[in-house]
């Protein structure tokens, strides 16, 4: 096999884990009260800002090992992000639950626009970046030249692998699980057999607010920079994989978000890096026109 | 003349311009069997909604077990004892029969869960041969039986059964009526509304008629079965 091509395969699923994690987050609160949360991609930015503010409080204790400073800034990045999505939901949607369908989408997009704001304003409008935590890499020689596996993208991918078979368990085989799947599928019938139904999408926000977090540190792990406009693009990519799988289905986000990350990392080795976005969104026309309901969604049935 | 277990108190209930309900009052004792009867769109199956606040009563009150359930939430209602099956059945289409039946564990939590699955199968074997499927994929009977069941589920004080019959073969629908029978006489509440007038009032302690929204008779279930008019509407007049 052709060395780049492995490469940008390995990179391509790196990137696309990462989307799926954020992916989940807008087809878990789509599913559940059928609105697009455009802020969605800003609670993945408000987690890379905190997980390098966790980095650095984790390393002016002195603490260098990097499996105590992971694990300590998953924990506290997702436990605040977790926060963050609760109080958006709260703030933003949870008064406009009985409104027209249009109220919550116009209020998603002045939250997006406040979460930037508010982090600009608090964090400053550079760039900001946090050192390299896992040095080396795995390399494979393949014929002339090598494919090279970090060993932050081995991490990456394992994380992000361990974060969705979580969410997986949890939504199909716990009490909660089936509490979000019944006011996914009858909200009404939901609260009628007892679940407080409000609760429960709170708690989705905060499962999805979660799994951004758990992107935001992993990203910020490879990458190391991002600023205060860095959940934008990346929160379209995702929503980009979250249509592509099927949206409302939750291994069509994970799914999607594989596929477009591999797609985007092929595309920019063999055509141009520079169009790299312009390719994803063409995906994304191209879905809505040929197959609007996604790889894994079901076609729209007019519940009776 | 103990304190009624659910009482209804002039109740009015709009939807948007229409009056759906219209000054309802009824009553239900403890261990009766009650049905209400009337024809499609009389509201028969807007008063048990609004019995869990969907819609709001915008006048008058609700009574249970002595608290004033008018302005609660839904699953205040649903845990302090009150399962209902629906019109419609609504059960959950993507979640299989036994966990549409755990669906119906949430106000009592799960540790009689097995016990009372078991009894769910022997009352309607056919729930444990598909046990595993889907809801979406059954029949609508097989639907209106996990519908109830999923309401029995949660050990109720008192079962709200909104057109238990609907869709069934006879024999099914008789099958049905002989489980309420049973569940009367081992003292559950039951709160029945029917089309089919005459099952419902022959298992019935008394009996409501309903016509436009409001309560047009009440009495017990001889009483009604014998009545001209009831007769005429309801039970086809022969």
């Amino acid at each position: 096999m052709d060395g780049i091509f492995l490469q940008q395969t390995i990179n391509g699923l790196t990137l696309g884990a990462v989307y799926g994690l954020i992916a989940i987050g807008y087809t878990m609160v789509y599913g559940i009260i059928g609105m697009i949360n455009f802020a969605h991609g800003e609670v993945y930015m408000i987690s890379a800002y905190l997980s390098a503010i966790t980095l650095a409080i984790l390393a002016s204790f002195g603490l260098e090992s990097f499996p105590l400073l992971i694990l300590g800034t998953l924990l506290f990045t997702i436990a605040i992000t977790g926060v963050y999505g609760w109080v958006i939901e709260r703030v933003a949607y949870k008064p406009l639950r009985n409104s027209t369908r249009l109220a919550p989408l116009i209020s998603a997009i002045g939250m997006s626009l406040v979460l930037q704001n508010y982090v600009q304003i608090s964090q400053g409008a550079r760039q900001q970046g946090v050192p390299t935590l896992l040095e080396g890499a795995f390399k494979l020689h393949i014929g002339e030249g090598f494919v090279q596996l970090t060993y932050t993208k081995v991490f990456i991918l394992i994380a992000a692998f361990v974060g969705m078979a979580l969410l997986t368990y949890v939504i199909q085989y716990t009490k909660l699980g089936r509490m979000c799947r019944a006011t996914q599928q009858d909200r009404k019938m939901a609260s009628i057999l007892g679940i407080n139904t409000d609760r429960v999408i709170s708690y989705v926000f905060v499962i999805g607010a979660a799994m951004a977090a758990l992107a935001g540190v992993l990203i910020t792990m490879n990458y190391g920079t991002f600023d205060f406009y860095a959940g934008f693009i990346i929160g379209i990519k995702a929503f980009t994989a979250a249509v592509l799988g099927g949206i409302g289905s939750l291994p069509g986000a994970m799914l999607g978000g594989l596929i477009l990350g591999v797609a985007e990392s092929q595309f920019s080795s063999m055509v141009n890096t520079d169009y790299k976005d312009v390719f994803s969104f063409s995906l994304l026309v191209l879905i809505l026109i040929f197959r609007p309901q996604g790889l894994l969604g079901r076609p729209h049935v007019a519940k009776v | 003349m103990s304190e009624p277990l659910l009482e209804l108190k002039a109740l009015d209930v709009f939807y948007g311009p229409i009056q759906a309900l219209k000054q309802v009052s009824l009553h239900i004792q403890e261990g009766e069997t009650v049905s209400l009867i009337g024809a499609n769109g009389a509201g028969k199956s807007t008063l048990l909604m609004s019995i869990f606040g969907q819609p709001r009563a915008s006048a008058g009150q609700i009574v249970y077990r002595g608290t004033d359930i008018t302005h609660k939430s839904s699953h205040y209602v649903a845990s302090n004892g009150v399962a209902q099956s629906p019109e419609g059945r609504r059960v959950f289409p993507d979640m299989s029969v036994e966990e549409n039946l755990m669906m119906g564990t949430i106000p009592i939590g799960d540790q009689h869960a097995d016990e009372d699955m078991q009894s769910m199968f022997e009352l309607f074997p056919r729930l444990k041969e598909r046990r595993n499927q889907r809801a979406m994929t059954m029949s609508g009977g097989e639907q209106q039986m996990l519908a109830i069941a999923r309401a029995l589920m949660s050990r109720p004080k008192l079962l709200l059964l909104d057109e238990p019959s609907l869709g069934l073969a006879p024999i099914v629908v008789k099958q049905i009526f002989q489980t309420l029978r049973e569940l009367g006489q081992s003292g559950m509440t039951i709160f029945l509304v029917e089309q089919n007038a005459n099952h419902a009032l022959r298992l019935s302690n008394r009996g409501y008629v309903m016509v436009n929204g409001e309560i047009r008779l009440s009495g017990t279930g001889a009483e009604l079965l014998g009545n001209e008019e009831v007769r005429k509407a309801y039970l086809g007049g022969h």
